[in-house]
């Protein structure tokens, strides 16, 4: 049994304590917008929020994992309005097949979280998932475009 | 606070939409099961009409656009749309996607023709019928409106879906008069535009399915959740070819949340669980015994030495022969010869195999990605022992394929599950692991190049000897010939409108030597294109510098008599500034290939420091005769240079004890944002034919960039793929 809390809510789920924290997630809380990729935290396509900060879920065991760490995934991240990332993302047409873009935007939101203004290296050394389509381009635009926004909103 | 208690299934979010929102905000509340409404009932097709089998209007004036074609991230989706709706004329914002599926597609006597989604093929392959289908679904609709009136359709006008009789200062819309457009016969002919003068078709607007990528909310294969589902996870023998021989189910079959152990086929296991992590955690503790056969010996050593035994040897398959290059090369005074070598890729697309199947002894039903869906259909069909009017598949949008689900292995193994579990629908879902041992591999190959030079540096004749694996003989044996398999040539082709070589030269042979090993082989994005162009382009630009040679004067000299290959060619080589010097430390290549209908060219530029690889900018140019979305097309050349580059620096799947030996993208790695070079992309249309996009510019991304790196070092990279090769200064 693990105590979890996504999206806002607590959650308690019976599961096997090695569990990754993605198929608690897809299998038994039943959110399926965080993505299998590789299973072995390589690819990125599984990135949710942990306190803020992007985690690959693919490895990471539920019993890592406590009842008073804030999970966020997908679902959670624009729940109530587009978050500014999503919102560039669209404009931009960044999404190809989209299959790893929910992991990119997590990834992104949580990196803008902790670095309003991101240089171009730190965009290219920090955003290490995965995209078969090759949305790399797109994606530093949509990273750079979405702090000038993001900024502009505070001031 | 919130508290409850999941368990497996408790939350039941799928209701499935394959239907796209609108762009606009029209987008109200399509959410729609699985199929797409047989012909409706009088009273239902009064409110919502299908004008045509590609057109369906709602009152409110939102449209959807019916999609025959796979969309895999590709965009074509769009493409599709743009091009119904510019000879519609409707209002863009209120249009939306549905897509089709293979089984209504046989019933209705194959009105959307040709479901398969490969070969760069969905725009230029249905452009002309589905400009077709919206210029008469416009012409039903003007004439329901001008009967509805009592007047002559040629005196009404349409804009944006209203249709204007001026005389009588009269006007109605589309979703208004599309129930009695649906009871007109379709005209016998239509007018098409001329391109020049599209406003819908032709313009960078946004795709149509990006909402749903962006919030989580889109269904792929991978996330279907039906009532009682249960989840499959299969392994076959790692070695192709292999039998499956024996397995201890009483070993896991009590580990919690499996229900069955099972064997799949001859090669296959499988174990189904409730979740998962289970199945994975008991397939995992499976114990297995697989009689590997012969293939076990098979290494990319034995293969290796096969295919350079093929470099020399007789065969009768000539993709290309001008003169007589043998004579001329045996006569000649200079002689230049090289070989090369082109390892396995796997697809790797992000989504790995999937399908959810239904299986009752009365009827078997699909839910997954696909390629081809009436081949997966067929497949359904065969592998459920249903006559194929019993099964339906239900195409679903594809999280990146890349030609990997133009077969249906995946297809089969997951039916031959569900039909041992009747009534339970089971999803079917791969491992990464699978996933990159049972691809369907980028054949391998070698190639000798050898060329004959005149004193003053001009190419007396060429032998390209490509020596290797045919996808062909294994994907489609029936389309192979007396000349061997038919697309082992892409790009080396005397001439057509698919795939012809850019160069003229006295005395030419272009010949294939096959050798099939047992690594099954597929269509990988760019197909045979990709090593053909490495082959081809990197000798030229060899050539060019035994003569001492400029590689773009070297080139102009060959390429007279294809004016099309060198304005793609020139048009790259302005972009990137070739007649200027680079800055200091940066070295440049070119590159040129015809393919899948388009010409396409790339010039890089890179910098090699201490042995280290960097490449900075990538200027392509494209002339794919028309545009239909510049902005899509954009997108999808930028990610040509990702999977040819991601190709070109990593990959490579090996071979030992007959196994693949890379399970996972630890070591089967990937181009990832940081090394993402700068790409313009400058598209050149010129139009009088229609040529793909998604493929071509992947065969351009390694050997402009190898080029690049002789330029840099001196160093000539024969074989890839580069992670393997030492740049350090020599």
């Amino acid at each position: 049994m693990a105590r979890l809390n996504i999206n806002g809510k607590f959650l308690d789920v019976d599961v096997e304590e090695d569990t990754p924290l993605l198929w608690v997630i897809r299998d038994h809380v039943g959110l399926t917008g965080t993505k299998y990729g590789c299973g072995v935290g390589q690819c990125g396509a599984c990135t949710l929020h942990v306190d803020g900060v992007a985690t690959r879920s693919c490895a990471l065991p539920v019993s890592a994992v406590t009842a008073d760490q804030k999970i966020v995934t997908i679902e959670g991240l624009g729940a109530d309005k587009p978050h500014p990332v999503q919102e560039v993302w669209a404009e931009l047409d960044v999404a190809q097949c989209g299959y790893c873009q929910v992991g990119m935007i997590m990834a992104v939101s949580s990196l803008l979280a902790q670095n309003a203004k991101p240089s171009e290296d730190d965009i290219r050394s920090e955003i290490s998932n995965i995209c078969r389509c090759g949305t790399y381009p797109r994606v530093l635009a949509g990273v750079q475009l979405a702090a000038q926004r993001m900024a502009a909103n505070k001031g | 606070m919130n508290t409850k208690t999941l368990s497996r299934g408790d939350v039941a979010p799928s209701s499935v939409s394959r239907r796209g929102f609108l762009a606009g905000a029209a987008a109200a509340s399509f959410v729609l099961g699985f199929t797409i409404p047989p012909r409706m009932s009088a009273a239902a097709q009064e409110a919502t009409a299908e004008v045509n089998a590609w057109v369906v209007i709602h009152p409110d004036d939102s449209i959807q656009i019916r999609i025959a074609r796979a969309e895999m991230g590709q965009g074509s989706l769009t493409g599709l749309a743009q091009l119904v709706a510019e000879e519609l004329e409707c209002d863009w914002s209120k249009v939306g996607f549905d897509l089709v599926s293979p089984h209504e597609n046989l019933k209705r006597g194959k009105v959307w023709r040709d479901m398969s989604t490969g070969g760069s093929r969905a725009i230029r392959g249905s452009q002309e019928y589905v400009r077709t289908a919206g210029a008469a679904a416009r012409s039903m609709l003007v004439q329901a409106a001008a009967q509805g009136w009592g007047v002559k359709p040629e005196e009404c006008t349409v804009a944006k879906g209203v249709i204007t009789h001026a005389a009588s200062k009269r006007s109605t819309t589309y979703g208004a008069v599309a129930a009695a457009a649906n009871k007109i016969a379709p005209p016998a002919q239509v007018q098409l535009k001329d391109p020049r003068t599209w406003t819908i078709a032709g313009q960078p607007l946004k795709r149509l399915d990006t909402r749903d990528k962006l919030n989580g909310s889109l269904v792929y294969g991978m996330d279907i959740r039906l009532p009682g589902m249960l989840v499959a996870i299969p392994k076959a023998c790692p070695v192709h070819g292999g039998k499956l021989k024996s397995f201890d189910a009483a070993a896991v079959s009590k580990m919690r949340g499996v229900k069955h152990v099972l064997r799949v086929d001859d090669e296959t296991v499988a174990v189904v669980a409730d979740t998962f992590w289970r199945a994975k955690t008991a397939l995992d503790a499976l114990p297995v015994v697989w009689d590997e056969g012969d293939n076990a010996k098979v290494s990319s050593e034995t293969i290796a030495a096969k295919l350079r035994d093929g470099l020399s040897a007789e065969t009768n398959f000539v993709g290309n022969k001008t003169g007589d290059a043998k004579v001329v090369l045996a006569k000649a005074s200079r002689v230049i010869e090289a070989d090369y070598s082109f390892p396995y890729q796997n697809h790797a697309p992000m989504e790995v195999m999937s399908a959810t199947i239904r299986w009752t002894p009365e009827r078997c039903e699909m839910w997954g990605p696909t390629q081809v869906a009436e081949a997966a259909l067929e497949a359904v069909a065969a592998a459920s022992g249903l006559p194929i009017e019993s099964c339906v598949v239900h195409p679903m949008r594809i999280g990146g394929s890349f030609g990997r689900r133009l077969v249906t292995d995946y297809v089969r193994i997951a039916v031959l599950i569900a039909k041992q579990i009747p009534d339970v629908p089971v999803k079917m879902m791969w491992t990464r692991e699978e996933d990159m041992v049972q691809g369907r591999f980028h054949p391998v190959t070698q190639c000798r190049m050898r060329a004959a030079l005149d004193q003053a540096g001009n190419v007396e004749a060429l032998h390209m000897r490509i020596s290797g694996q045919s996808i062909m003989a294994y994907m489609r044996p029936s389309v192979m010939t007396a000349n061997g398999d038919p697309i082992a040539f892409q790009g080396l082709m005397p001439g057509g409108a698919e795939m012809a070589i850019g160069y003229t030269f006295p005395n030419l042979l272009i010949d294939h030597a096959m050798y099939n090993p047992h690594v099954r082989p597929g269509a990988w994005r760019g197909v045979n294109l990709n090593q053909n162009a490495v082959y081809l382009e990197c000798f030229v630009d060899e050539l060019a510098h035994a003569t001492g040679q400029d590689p773009l004067a070297f080139r102009r000299k060959l390429m007279a008599n294809h004016p099309k290959h060198l304005a793609v060619l020139e048009a790259a080589a302005k972009g990137i500034g070739w007649d200027s010097k680079p800055p200091a430390g940066v070295y440049r290549g070119l590159a040129q290939v015809m393919g899948f209908g388009s010409y396409v060219a790339a010039a890089a530029e890179v910098s090699v420091t201490k042995g280290r690889l960097r490449i900075h900018r990538i200027v392509a140019a494209t002339d794919p005769g028309h545009v239909v979305n510049p902005q899509q097309i954009e997108a999808q050349i930028a990610g040509s240079f990702v999977y040819g580059l991601s190709a070109m620096l990593y990959g490579e799947c090996t071979v030992k004890d007959g196994r693949i030996e890379q399970e996972n993208f630890d070591s089967y790695n990937v181009m990832r944002l940081d090394e993402m070079p700068e790409v313009k992309v400058i598209t050149v249309p010129s139009g009088g034919f229609w040529g793909g996009v998604g493929e071509p510019t992947i065969a351009v991304a390694a050997p402009a960039v190898l080029n690049a790196v002789f330029a840099a070092t001196g160093k000539r990279v024969r074989n890839l793929p580069l992670k393997n090769i030492d740049l350090g200064t020599s």
